[in-house]
Formats: structure tokens, sequence, C-alpha cells
């Protein structure tokens, strides 16, 4: 039980700070044939520079629908994404490339390394793309992957990782061209749960060392303790808006309900 | 602590990749899966045999009416036959490189679906669509490299053999070395011309998935 305290609880972050992801009234319709759906309701929210958010929901709720507007992987039907406070509606192919490769590292479930490349070559593969020397890229790369842990595994094929080594690797990805969001969807979600909280806890000291701000769709009650705000989606909408303060007596039920239901 | 400035709104313009990477992962994502391009490759092998030893025997039957014995001239004339490739022939070469295309066409976008996640995934990273095309474009124009050297060396060979087996020793003294090798590059092209031809529609469907399907679980 005392391992599992081992995440602490940081400070409340300045609320001073700029808005790093705007959203103004967002709506998304997926056409199904002959009727419409809609997977977002309007969707009204402000993200902080240097921020912990997790975005909770259930599956059906929204919940990656607006993850990808967040992360500028798809566009609304209605509404304005603001990231930086740049209207993402207004880029082109090119500056999206751009603002995808400096501005946004993404972290998946399922950790999407390239399997023909190595732990090295992966982390590097988008310092390539932003055009950054090899020299300077390997140099850079290694260093993220001591950061994350993984300074012995370096030239290692993605398979011959574990899933904990793969995320670690995939973290390094995230962070090779120093962008100000690090959007996570699901990121504990093919781990066991030592594993998973060892990369909560590493998101969580990226977040405090580079003040990167994180962003994560999650299911995993862990991931609560250590978000700065949770937002509860359900139904196309923002339904709740929490702080962490709010919040600490439910997750310590929440956590000591899950133990119970797992072993 | 922090070595982030709020640069509010400076959003600039992605920059295409140097070829040399492109070739570098290319060349990677053949080796990683040597048996299924090596069938590749084989395709257009074959098409690519076909169509040099039609060219490779009309030239070196040229070559025997023109500069043989009477012996051979007398055989040849016999066999009725001539330095030009039939209508025949030259249909059924075009349909054989058709076959060749369209089975590269098949194996280029069975790749681009098994490769649904990574493709995904490198457009998250920064990729412009531009990269991915030139991805595919490579990877199909080395097989197809490959494999029509391959077809040129085969059809050449397999032609002077079988005629030598029916007339000696001459078709090496008479041997039309230039318009062999002239055929030699014209069928290379053609490999090469058919191999970055069927990937082309693979190679844009992958450009254009968007690369929220990256982040989808369920694949």
């Amino acid at each position: 039980m005392s391992e599992e305290q081992t995440v602490t609880a940081p400070e409340p972050k300045a609320p001073d700070q700029p808005n790093i992801v705007r959203t103004r009234g967002v709506k998304k319709i997926y056409r199904m044939g002959t009727f419409d759906l809609e997977a977002l309701k309007g969707v009204d929210m402000e993200i902080k520079r240097g921020e912990y958010i997790s975005i909770m929901g259930p599956s059906g709720s929204g919940k990656s629908t607006l993850f990808n507007m967040i992360g500028a992987l798809d566009k609304p039907s209605e509404g304005k994404v603001y990231i930086d406070e740049v209207d993402v509606a207004q880029l082109d192919a090119y500056e999206l490339a751009w603002l995808r490769c400096r501005k946004i590292g993404y972290i998946f479930q399922t950790f999407n390394l390239i399997p023909v490349m190595t732990a090295l070559e992966n982390v590097t593969l988008p310092m390539i793309f932003a055009g950054i020397p090899t020299d300077e890229s390997i140099d850079k790369g290694v260093g993220l992957l001591e950061r994350v842990g993984l300074g012995g595994r370096v030239q290692h094929k993605p398979l011959e990782l574990s899933g904990g080594q793969q995320q670690r690797v995939a973290v390094a990805r995230a962070l090779a061209n120093d962008p100000a969001i690090v959007l996570a969807d699901e990121p504990t979600g093919n781990l066991d749960r030592k594993t998973g909280r060892e990369i909560i806890e590493l998101l969580r000291e990226l977040n405090e060392e580079n003040e990167v701000t994180i962003i994560s769709a999650t299911h995993d009650l862990k991931m609560l303790d250590v978000s700065d705000r949770i937002l509860w989606v359900q139904d196309g909408k923002i339904e709740r808006d929490q702080k962490r303060e709010e919040l600490d007596l439910d997750v310590g039920q929440l956590e000591h309900d899950e133990e119970n239901t797992i072993e | 602590m922090s070595t982030q400035v709020a640069t509010v709104g400076t959003i600039e313009k992605q920059i295409s990749l140097p070829l040399t990477e492109a070739i570098k992962i290319a060349f990677r994502s053949l080796k990683i899966r040597f048996w299924r391009s090596l069938i590749t490759i084989g395709g257009i092998f074959f098409g690519i045999a076909f169509l040099m030893s039609i060219l490779t025997s009309t030239a070196i039957n040229g070559a025997l009416l023109e500069g043989g014995s009477a012996q051979v001239r007398a055989l040849l004339e016999q066999k009725g036959t001539d330095a030009e490739a039939g209508v025949q022939q030259i249909w059924l070469v075009t349909l054989s490189l058709l076959v060749c295309a369209v089975g590269i066409t098949n194996a280029m976008l069975m790749s681009v679906t098994e490769r649904y996640r990574e493709i995904g995934t490198m457009k998250c990273l920064g990729a412009l669509d531009k990269f991915i095309v030139e991805l595919f474009l490579l990877e199909s124009a080395f097989q197809g490299l490959v494999g029509s050297l391959g077809g040129v060396i085969l059809g050449c060979l397999f032609m002077l053999l079988s005629s030598m087996s029916s007339y000696g020793t001459e078709p090496i003294s008479v041997f039309p070395l230039y318009s062999v090798l002239e055929y030699g590059a014209y069928s290379l092209g053609a490999g090469l011309f058919l191999s970055v031809i069927g990937a082309m529609y693979p190679a844009y469907r992958a450009a254009k998935m968007p690369p929220a399907d990256a982040m989808r679980t369920e694949v």
C-alpha cells in the first residue's frame, strides 16, 4: 500500500499562465447514412500552459472526438479551436504538419512506435521531420532516452522492449521537438498497474521539469490524483470541470474501490 | 527552469524531408518485409524477363539473318522467322506487363493497409503528405529496379542459350550487343515505369489518410 502513495500531489499551478488550448462552441457532426450524429454539442474550455489535464468520460461520450480536435487531428463542424491562440481551421497542410511536429507531442495507447526502427531512430524521427541535423538529433535522442530511463536500450527495436519500455520510448519521442503540449490518449490503457503508474509519474515529472502541458484522455483513476484539473465529458459536452483539490476525497475512495475489485 | 517562452501565434511551414532520409526509411521497410517484397519483385521479374526475351530473340534473329552463315539463314527462313516481333507476341507481352502492374498495385495497397497506423503516426509526428507519397513510390521503384534488372539478365541469357541450342555458336559471334543493351535499357525503364505507375494510387491513398486514425485503437 505504501508504494501506492508515491505520487505526491503537486502544488496548484499559477492561474495567470496564457491559454495553450481554447475552444469556442466546438461541435462535431458525423453523417451516419440518413441521420446526423452530434458527437460534440458545443464545447467551451480553456487549458493553461503547464497544466496537467485529464479528460475523463465513457466511450461514446465524445471524449476521443474532443481529443482529436485539441490535437489538430480533426476539424470541428462548427466553432473554433485555438492552439497557442492560433485558429487551427486557418492553417494550411504545411502549417498543420509544422504544428503537429513542433507544438504537440502525441502518446498513444498502443505506443505506435515504428517497428522497423530502433528506439533511438523512433525518437529522432520527429527531429528529422523538423529538419534538425543528424548529429544534433542523435545527441538529443540519447539524452531523452536516458531521461525516461532507457539509456541502455537505445539500439533496441520496439519488439525487443516490454510494453512499459515501449511507452517510455513513445514519451521520449513525444518530447523530441520540445512541444508545448503533450497529448496522451489512454497512455496506460495497455499497461499493467505498476507500469502504468510509472508512466504517469514520468509524465508528471516531465510536466514539472519542462512546464509542458499534458492533456490526457483516460479511464485510469490513478491519473486523477496527479492531474491539476479533470474535465468530465458526457454526451458531447463537458459535464464537470473539477480542480484536483475539489476531488481528493473521492479519489481515495475510488482508488480503494479499484484495488478491491482488481486484487 | 523553463526553456519555453510564450510565443503566441508563431506557426511556420513544415519543411520537406531530404531524399536520403526517405530512401533510408523506404529501404528498411522493404527489408523488414523481405519475403513479401521478393514476391512483388518476382512478378515484375518474370514480366520483364518475358519482354526482354522477345526483344532479344528478335535482335539475335535479325543479326543472324544479316550476318549469319548461309546454312543458318536457310534454317531461319525455313522456320519463317523474321526480324520483327509478331503482333501476337506484342499482344502477349503487353498483357503480361499489365498483369504485372496490377500485381504491384495490389501488393502496394496491401502494404498501405497493413501500415495504416504507422502512416498515421508519421503524420502525427509531422510528416507531410508528400513525404508519405515519396516513401511508397521509392519502395515500389526500388522493387521495380531490382526485378527488372534480374528480368533483363534472365530474359537475355535465356534467349541466347535457346538460340545457341538451335544454331550452335553462331549467335555469339554475331551477337548484337548494342541493340540488346538498348532493349535492356528500354525493359529496365518499362519495369521502373510500371512499378511507379502501379504504386501511385496506393501512395495517394496512404497520404490522404487522416492522422486521427493512428489514435484509434481498434484497427
